[in-house]
């Protein structure tokens, strides 16, 4: 159920966001969810896509520094107190959260949440088990 | 005032006559004292006794840097370790640093050429002076503070660093003279702007400015803001440090005290010396030191000599300011920096060497910068701002701690250096010097 991330190293210069995506864009890459973490020289480009090996692979030909990463996406309940209780199950864990970050989903308009985890497979479980669901490959493709 | 009028205004023909027999002495004295040398001159096939006059240096083997870092640490010595008196060291480029050491007599001859230099640049005794060169390992602060020991200036060792006390020192005690880097001079005039202080009201009317090249334009500016005479030092540590040559109050070329060392201008490919008003490398011999004594030492520096008598009355002959380096090397305040070092370092931190390159610069009225470009590759690479941020960190003290400077890393992505025939451009050179 885990989902690849694609990292882009972007030195901060005019431009090299937009040089990315139109280098996607040409070669017909959906990308499902975009962010970007920055310090004051660089920063690091973060996206989720349809197909994450060959568009790395693509990234890389052009030059570009980029990793895959695991992450889990989670849907985020459409009721009140949706978001909270995902981080409550999250903060009385043990799992540790290197960065996450969020998006609207084009079709149902539903918020979803992608977590960095230092323990992927044992997030999910515990995720699943506290009926919260999780996102996986094929749904991703669909979104 | 010239400090030692005898030799500094000797007749031409007489200078040459002392500096003849001299290098005898010297090339007899490391022949006899050092198995480095009597190597070298064995196989050169020139015995010291073959030397007759000045002219026949020529003849003797050129030394270079890495002599003195392949016979770490004391193996270039003519002298043994106990009978020194001092011993300087400068961070090395891959291992060993450079070291030199002084007998009795050879600080003796460092307080005599600094005391030529100060009186040089217009000093007379009881004068005031700020030393706000650094104190220690590095040759320029005690290097001024003998030679202000010996002309009996009133001597305020301030060390380098800690700005606003500098300022108010100057404010308090009125010193007339001030010895430190040039890029320091101009930093503190900045610092002194923002505490609301009026440079051009300073007590300061001669500066002592070396220990890294600097331009006709940057002495302009601090003459200007300081109100007062800029005038420039030369030295190197292989040599004594401060105090090889020194500008007068004319600023028509750094007077060489030539009587103790010998200084030939050559092409530093083929080695022959060059015609007089010609730029080349500056190679020197020290006549009369007695630790480390050099023979012929490439100092990589780029300059011109002329030997016509100067304005001020002396005669040693005066050398044009540093124009360049044959080597790599860049001074980023008053440091020596090799890209080599800079290499080594990142080379221990990756296991691999990334694609760098090394961009200084002197913004106006700021201290030099350097700035290490480092490529990030896929091996360097992480997600995590935190790891690339510590990765910056690590080179940053790495290099601090071997070097001694401190510098800004930026991480740049892939084919952003330069490369010209498949070979990045390791140092880019912004300053205006
Ligand atoms: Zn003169």
């Amino acid at each position: 159920m885990k989902l690849t991330q694609i990292s882009i190293f972007l030195e901060n210069r005019k431009g090299r966001l937009f040089d990315v995506c139109s280098l996607l864009g040409k070669n017909k890459v959906n990308i499902r969810a975009l962010t970007v973490a920055e310090s004051e020289q660089f920063g690091i480009l973060r996206i989720v896509v349809d197909k994450p090996e060959a568009t790395a692979a693509l990234l890389k030909k052009h030059g570009f520094v980029a990793s895959l990463t695991d992450i889990v996406a989670v849907e985020v309940a459409d009721k009140p107190g949706g978001l909270a209780d995902i981080l409550k199950v999250l903060s009385v864990s043990d799992i540790n959260v290197e960065y996450m970050y969020g998006f609207v989903e084009r079709k149902s308009d539903k918020a979803i949440l992608v977590f960095r985890f230092d323990e992927p497979d044992k997030a999910i479980v515990l995720l699943k088990k506290k009926k919260i669901k999780v996102i996986g490959r094929k749904e991703i493709g669909d979104l | 005032m010239i400090w030692n009028e005898k030799m500094e205004c000797m007749d031409l023909e007489d200078l040459k006559n002392i500096q003849s027999e001299r290098l005898k002495d010297i090339a007899e004295y490391v022949y006899q004292n050092n198995p480095v040398y009597k190597k070298k001159f064995d196989a050169a096939g020139i015995k010291p006794w073959e030397i007759k006059s000045i002219d026949d240096i020529k003849k003797l083997p050129f030394t270079v840097k890495e002599d003195l870092r392949d016979n770490y640490p004391f193996g270039l010595f003519s002298v043994q370790p106990k009978n020194l008196a001092e011993i300087h060291v400068s961070s090395g480029t891959t291992g060993n640093p450079t070291v030199v050491g002084y007998t009795k007599e050879d600080l003796k001859l460092w307080g005599e050429v600094m005391a030529r230099a100060f009186c040089c640049a217009g000093a007379v005794p009881h004068d005031l002076i700020q030393i706000a060169y650094g104190y220690g390992l590095f040759t320029g602060g005690l290097g001024a503070h003998y030679g202000a020991m010996e002309m009996g200036l009133v001597i305020i060792p301030a060390s380098s660093g800690q700005t606003k006390r500098q300022l108010k020192i100057m404010n308090d005690f009125k010193p007339r003279i001030l010895a430190c880097t040039p890029s320091y001079a101009m930093y503190m005039a900045e610092e002194a702007k923002e505490l609301g202080l009026k440079p051009r009201d300073s007590s300061w009317k001669i500066g002592v400015f070396g220990a890294e090249p600097w331009s006709e334009a940057m002495r302009k500016e601090i003459e200007n803001t300081w109100n007062m005479l800029a005038t420039d030092i030369y030295g190197l540590s292989e040599i004594i440090g401060p105090g090889v040559a020194q500008e007068c109050t004319h600023k028509t070329g750094l007077h060489l005290f030539s009587d103790v060392f010998y200084p030939e201008i050559i092409d530093p490919k083929t080695g022959h010396q060059v015609k007089e008003g010609n730029k080349g490398e500056l190679v020197i011999t020290t006549l009369t030191k007695r630790g480390i004594p050099l023979i012929r030492y490439r100092t990589r520096d780029i300059v011109s000599i002329k030997y016509e008598k100067c304005k001020c009355g002396r005669t040693s002959p005066r050398i044009s300011k540093i124009s360049g380096r044959t080597d790599d090397m860049i001074i980023v305040r008053g440091i020596n920096v090799f890209p080599s070092q800079i290499e080594h370092v990142l080379l221990g931190i990756e296991g691999t060497l990334p694609h760098y390159q090394l961009i200084v610069d002197r913004r106006a009225n700021e201290l030099d910068e350097l700035e290490v470009w480092v490529e990030v590759d896929q091996k360097i690479f992480s997600d995590e701002i935190k790891q690339l941020r510590a990765f910056e960190d690590k080179i940053k003290k790495e290099i601090d701690s071997v070097l001694g400077v401190y510098v800004k890393v930026k991480l740049v992505e892939p084919k952003t250096i330069a490369r010209s025939e498949g070979k990045a451009k390791r140092v880019v050179d912004k300053r205006v010097l």
